[in-house]
């Protein structure tokens, strides 16, 4: 796929994701969104707002705060025709989705035989550092990944998250679109003309020999922060970024692998049974020949999202952490 | 919210002139209960594998119902929902062969029992969550009046479903933007194993109520009350004037499913054979027509030859049709 050039232009991840819906909005009139809070208040990270000045308030939907009943009626009105995008405020809130994503929306059209279909798009947040504590923190997009049925987005820049959230509102199945609330600022080239980012395909944020660091959402920064690090002390770090953790590229992990010899995987979710597990066992897997060292995974730890700065500080891998992962990986310790 | 009693509701046409009608409706209840008595054999033979939650005795409420929607209309149904789908037009033979997991059944044997859907016929699918269609039905009635097409939702659940959260939460959506979804509660007097009065508080009807809908309270063993509640309330849907909720007392002949042979720890069997003997819906039904002198007993004597005759060809179907192949396991996962 040609990667249109912004010759310039730049916005941020939130006016991204924003233009992506008045876009998609513009183009398909099927297509509306519904959530607490979404119409004049525009979310509490401001990242619709003005979109129902434009669509008004039939496509811009307010709801009573009922995760599960507006996502229950989110997968009723795809399977009959419309578009929905739900709006969850906070990824721990998914929660309270549950039986809507995993047993109905994920399923349907399995146990249709093939006649029925959701598309459907929930869009929420991910992400600690906040001071928002144990149930405002969480990053629960393994949950999502591990349903057969979904589709799961992780986009990590402005540029990628307009491409794959055009992508989410034309696929025909049930999204789940995962955004980083302290990423909604961050500035990044995005061209005027249309374009889309296929599911399923990694992107190199930074090319390297000695190491590759997958890593995924704002934790792609950190491994360009690592990365920028480890090139002054002569260690060329490559940074992957899955975009998607299903469908997952594993073919172009494995060749990054197989390249550098030695993998750091970084993501913000739960590090016990979580994405990092999954991507580590697949480059284990499709590159153990040409691995000098086991592959490592850093993930959040694996404790409720304290509030106390310094504490949830601790909680969630760092550059100076990956930085020095990546050197003892590298025999450099 | 206004109460619009059963007695001045027109039922269309009345009598004579509906004579095929009720017939037609006599004979989907006798197609349903025959469906379900062979389900029972099918499973207790091993021909059938898994669950089967049988709906005896249920029949009115799902002809009832159905009968009062158009083709084109939606419905979600229950794990006890062969009923259903086959009062909103589904096909015996299909049925039987999803039920026996063949290809040649409604989800090419992917779904089974609990999770027969249709769409040709409007089933947007059973489900085996308890409460778990709320969110699809309302969903697809709000899809209805955004696409404007006149369209209505019937959300089929048993009285187990008043303990679930979602169903208030889509009730109350559906109020708000006056939806065209109607909840069928299909009271029927058991969550599983469990008496409802051990398990829900208040008054059943004052749930639905408390959100300003519309509500209706009839006997479910009388498919002429149901159909002409139904009628009234789908036509207030189709007017945009909202939902509503139509509580239907009823009552399951059988187990909560075919393995459930012991009920007496549950319930008595002299109130299985009150229900059986004095209110069943076939019999309530014959004799009406046979009263008003609509009909004669021959008529309904060739309708359950009939019935039987095309669920005998059906099960033949079902059962000589192949197994989907196995490499279908990874197919529809994904649109």
């Amino acid at each position: 796929m040609s990667t249109p050039s912004a010759n310039g232009r730049e916005l941020t991840f939130a006016e991204a994701i924003r233009e992506a819906l008045a876009e998609e909005m513009r183009r398909d009139p099927r297509v509306f969104i519904l959530g607490e809070d979404v119409a004049e208040a525009g979310t509490p990270f401001k990242v619709l707002s003005g979109l129902v000045d434009e669509f008004g308030k039939e496509r811009v939907i307010d709801t009573p705060i009922s995760e599960a009943g507006i996502t229950g009626l989110s997968v009723g009105a795809a399977m009959t025709g419309l578009r929905p995008v739900v709006d969850i405020m906070f990824g721990d809130f998914i929660t309270l989705t549950m039986d809507q994503m995993v047993n109905q929306a994920a399923k349907v059209h399995y146990m249709s035989g093939g006649k029925l279909k959701v598309p459907m798009v929930m869009r929420t947040t991910l992400g600690a550092t906040r001071r928002s504590a144990a149930q405002h923190s969480q990053s629960l997009h393994a949950w999502f990944s591990h349903i057969p049925g979904l589709k799961v987005a992780v986009p990590s820049t402005p540029y990628d998250a307009k491409g794959l959230l055009k992508t989410a509102i034309r696929d025909d199945n049930p999204v789940a679109f995962f955004e980083d609330k302290m990423m909604y600022k961050l500035k990044g080239p995005v061209p005027a003309e249309e374009y889309t980012i296929l599911f399923g395909v990694a992107d190199f944020k930074r090319t390297g020999t000695d190491i590759t660091i997958v890593a995924t959402s704002s934790m792609v920064h950190v491994a360009l922060g690592a990365a920028r690090t480890l090139e002054e002390i002569g260690i060329s770090a490559e940074v992957v970024d899955p975009r998607t953790t299903f469908p997952l590229d594993k073919q172009t992990l494995i060749e990054s692998a197989k390249k550098t010899s030695r993998v750091i995987v970084v993501d913000e979710g739960y590090e016990r049974y979580g994405v990092t597990a999954e991507i580590a066992s697949v480059i284990a897997d499709g590159a153990f020949y040409y691995l000098d060292a086991p592959v490592q995974r850093m993930g959040a730890r694996d404790v409720p999202v304290p509030f106390s700065p310094p504490l949830e500080d601790a909680t969630v891998p760092t550059e100076k952490a990956v930085f020095e992962m990546a050197k003892t990986l590298c025999g450099r310790a | 919210m206004t109460q619009t009693p059963l007695s001045a509701i027109p039922l269309a046409g009345q009598a004579e002139m509906d004579v095929e009608l009720w017939l037609h409706m006599y004979a989907q209840m006798v197609k349903i209960r025959e469906f379900e008595e062979k389900v029972n054999e099918l499973y207790t033979q091993a021909i059938m594998p898994g669950l089967a939650h049988l709906s005896i005795g249920q029949e009115a409420v799902a002809v009832g119902v159905c009968e009062a929607l158009r083709r084109d209309d939606y419905i979600t149904s229950t794990h006890r929902g062969h009923g259903h789908c086959l009062a909103k037009g589904a096909s015996v033979d299909r049925m039987f062969a999803e039920l026996l997991g063949k290809e040649a059944g409604y989800c090419r044997g992917k779904g089974g029992s609990m999770h027969i859907a249709d769409q040709d016929t409007g089933n947007l699918g059973a489900n085996a969550i308890v409460g778990g269609s709320a969110g699809i039905a309302t969903g697809a009635a709000f899809s209805a009046k955004r696409r404007g097409t006149g369209q209505v939702a019937a959300c089929f659940f048993g009285e187990g479903a008043l303990g679930q959260g979602v169903l208030y939460e889509t009730m109350n959506l559906a109020q708000l933007w006056k939806l065209p979804v109607i909840y069928v509660c299909e009271n029927n007097l058991y969550n599983e194993y469990t008496h409802y009065t051990e398990t829900t508080a208040g008054d059943l009807k004052a749930r639905a109520a408390a959100f300003g809908i519309h509500t209706e309270e009839v006997d479910g063993q009388d498919v002429r009350a149901i159909y002409a509640a139904m009628r009234h309330v789908v036509e207030q849907a189709r007017r945009s004037e909202g939902p509503a909720f139509l509580l239907c007392h009823t009552y399951r002949y059988r187990g909560h499913h075919v393995g459930d042979i012991n009920r007496v720890y549950y319930r008595s069997k002299e109130e299985e054979q009150e229900w059986m003997t004095t209110r069943d819906p076939i019999t309530r039904l014959a004799d009406w027509v046979l009263g008003q002198g609509l009909t004669d007993r021959a008529v309904l004597e060739r309708i359950h030859a009939d019935v039987k005759d095309l669920i005998d060809s059906a099960v033949q179907f079902a059962m000589d049709a192949p197994y989907p192949d196995v490499s279908e396991v990874d197919q529809h996962v994904y649109a």
